[in-house]
């Protein structure tokens, strides 16, 4: 099947990465709109000697996620935003002791039970580490089925790189849509077994923990951690940029609404305008760099996300206070559509004074 | 005397390392951590075993016995230990967890855990209180028990009744032993120790989930002195958690 196109839905595009990358535990508990993960995944892991096991609870899975890391394996889970806020204390412990695995995140409205259509109202917790403690996920956001795909491959290659556990966050719109996907195996090189808990045969005993009493060595493994976070920030930002030379202003979104944005965009280019869009991949490390150097050429930017406005705090903390940050958000499970985004460029334009 | 090494009648067990336990005086934790160790070294386990750590005073067992060890979440040891022993099955995987840890925050992962049958050891230390926070109200703790946070006694009408783990974990399918002993005397100590072995043999014969409940002293924390704690395990907690083996399918 290497090298073929297959249409696939974005829940099973992911399931398949994950497999393809080398995963072979899943742990996780029910939720809409993810359930085509575990339901894929608890047919196809036994059959190539995977582990597949339907956890009491979200707490339960994380920890089981935990455990299988611990033993050094590639393990991962799949939620939503109330699972995945259940998980947090899971996470917070596997970044302390740094322990990889993929978390997937097909989020849902809230707060509380929200609804289940699409949004991006858990970017604040899924780039600000999310539980207790000074911690970062590393978080990837895919924007098509074929990136639900190849970034489960990336993001277990990055967990492993960096001892750290990496979120995929998505939402219903890219988990449930169906996308042609390029299904090409990455194979992931077994990851360093040097702290993996195997049983103490002919060596010393490993210990995974996260708890630090003596004075001071809570503070240098924080510190530790923080010197791996900006290695991460160096290394592995990913952002796509689509910006002309010259042009007036950029659209900055992630994850779904960029493609809803980029209908947008080319509308607005057919009519003469010379604008920009940039969509961030990583969104943490996020592409501050990217921003600081756009916002020199182009003052203007539009934010549009399908919340009240989150990652447009990480773009005026990247800009600094230069250029001119506008905003646009679509929360509660609205998905905008490419006139409405249309009609706010428009209107920037018009407040800019290129559109009378 | 030609042969000293054949006068060694009693040791320590060879996987418990050589530093001072920081325990409080009278407290339990060391001879529970030492029984382990002992049933580890009888069993063969020392190079194929993982001890999953709850949150407590016992959270520094890996300081004491040698052997690959996680900390778990409080409560979760049962989940991280399933993670562990279903990405490596063979090996040997226990859980070291208290009161608080097992039978209050952490009772959904001990059921489900015993109740899919997964095959790992519990070693459960019941001393009726939260040592390590400081000498709070267990759902352990007895009725009428004064506690920092029942200074009046635990009211059962109020604050509910002494969870009898041992006897919920018996009546589920997937437990294949589970027993409650005590350490408050050299006899009880013996049983605890054989105890201990079975719940450790269960899984590794693919029966299921081991366990075993420590009725153990908190001296500290009970405000009583190491000998008056002993006579409150014998006087006021074994009447209210009888010993025994509750399930036994090996």
């Amino acid at each position: 099947m290497i090298n073929e196109k297959e249409l696939l839905k974005g829940n099973v595009a992911l399931a398949r990465g994950a497999i393809d990358a080398g995963c072979r535990h899943y742990f996780g508990y029910p939720i809409t709109p993810q359930n085509d993960i575990p339901e894929y995944l608890s047919a196809a892991l036994p059959k190539i000697g995977g582990v597949f096991l339907q956890a009491e609870s979200e707490l339960a899975a994380i920890n089981m996620v935990m455990g299988a890391a611990a033993a050094g394996r590639m393990a991962m889970t799949s939620s939503s935003g109330p699972g995945i806020s259940l998980m947090q204390e899971g996470l917070s412990y596997m970044a302390g002791s740094e322990l990889p695995a993929l978390i997937v995140n097909i989020s849902r409205s809230g707060p509380g039970l929200g609804g289940i259509a699409p949004t991006q109202g858990d970017y604040f917790q899924a780039t600000r580490g999310g539980g207790h403690g000074d911690y970062r996920l590393i978080v990837l956001a895919p924007n098509s089925v074929q990136e639900m795909y190849s970034l489960a491959g990336a993001a277990f290659k990055l967990a492993i790189k960096y001892r750290n556990p990496v979120m995929i966050l998505g939402d219903a719109i890219l988990g449930q849509m169906k996308e042609p996907v390029l299904v090409s195996a990455e194979t992931i090189q077994p990851y360093d077994q040097s702290r993996a808990l195997t049983g103490a045969h002919n060596r010393p005993a490993r210990l995974i923990k996260s708890l630090y009493l003596a004075d001071g060595e809570m503070e240098a493994h924080n510190w530790k951690l923080n010197d791996k976070y900006n290695l991460i920030k160096y290394n592995e930002v990913r952002v796509e940029l689509d910006c002309p030379d010259d042009c007036s202003l950029a659209v900055v979104a992630f994850g779904s609404c960029s493609r809803i944005v980029r209908t947008a965009v080319e509308k607005i280019r057919d009519l003469g305008f010379n604008i920009g869009l940039i969509r961030p991949i990583t969104l943490f490390p996020f592409p501050e760099k990217e921003i600081q150097a756009i916002v020199k050429s182009t003052p203007t930017l539009l934010v549009v996300e399908m919340n009240t406005g989150q990652m447009v705090d990480d773009i005026r903390l990247a800009s600094s206070g230069e250029g001119e940050i506008f905003f646009t958000g679509y929360p509660g499970g609205t998905v905008p559509t490419p006139e409405q985004i249309e009609n706010k460029i428009k209107e920037i334009l018009r407040i800019k004074g290129e559109v009378k | 005397m030609k042969n000293v090494k054949d006068r060694i009648i009693y040791a320590s067990p060879r996987s418990l390392k050589d530093n001072l336990f920081h325990f409080c005086p009278g407290c339990h934790h060391g001879l529970a951590h030492q029984l382990v160790a002992r049933t580890i070294d009888e069993l063969s386990l020392q190079e194929n075993v993982v001890g999953v750590i709850g949150v407590g005073c016992g959270v520094f067992l890996y300081d004491y016995i040698n052997i690959d060890c996680c900390e778990a979440p409080h409560g979760r040891a049962p989940a991280v230990a399933t993670g562990i022993k279903r990405a490596i099955p063979g090996l040997a995987v226990f859980t070291y967890q208290g009161d608080g840890d097992l039978a209050a925050i952490g009772t959904s992962e001990i059921f489900h855990a015993a109740n899919r049958g997964e095959m790992i050891t519990v070693i459960f230390i019941n001393n009726g209180i939260y040592g390590m926070t400081g000498g709070q109200m267990a759902p352990t703790t007895l009725p009428d028990q004064k506690t920092t946070t029942t200074p009046f006694g635990r009211q059962p009408e109020k604050e509910g009744y002494p969870l009898k783990m041992a006897e919920l974990l018996a009546s589920l399918e997937g437990t294949a032993f589970s027993a409650r002993a005590s350490l408050h005397n050299v006899r009880e100590v013996r049983k605890a120790k054989l105890a201990i072995k079975r719940a450790f043999q269960a899984p590794l014969k693919n029966k299921g989930l081991g366990m075993v409940e420590l009725l153990s002293a908190c001296p500290t924390n009970w405000q009583l002195s190491p000998d008056k704690s002993l006579a409150h395990i014998a006087d006021k907690m074994i009447p209210a958690f009888p010993l025994g083996t509750f399930k036994d399918t090996l």
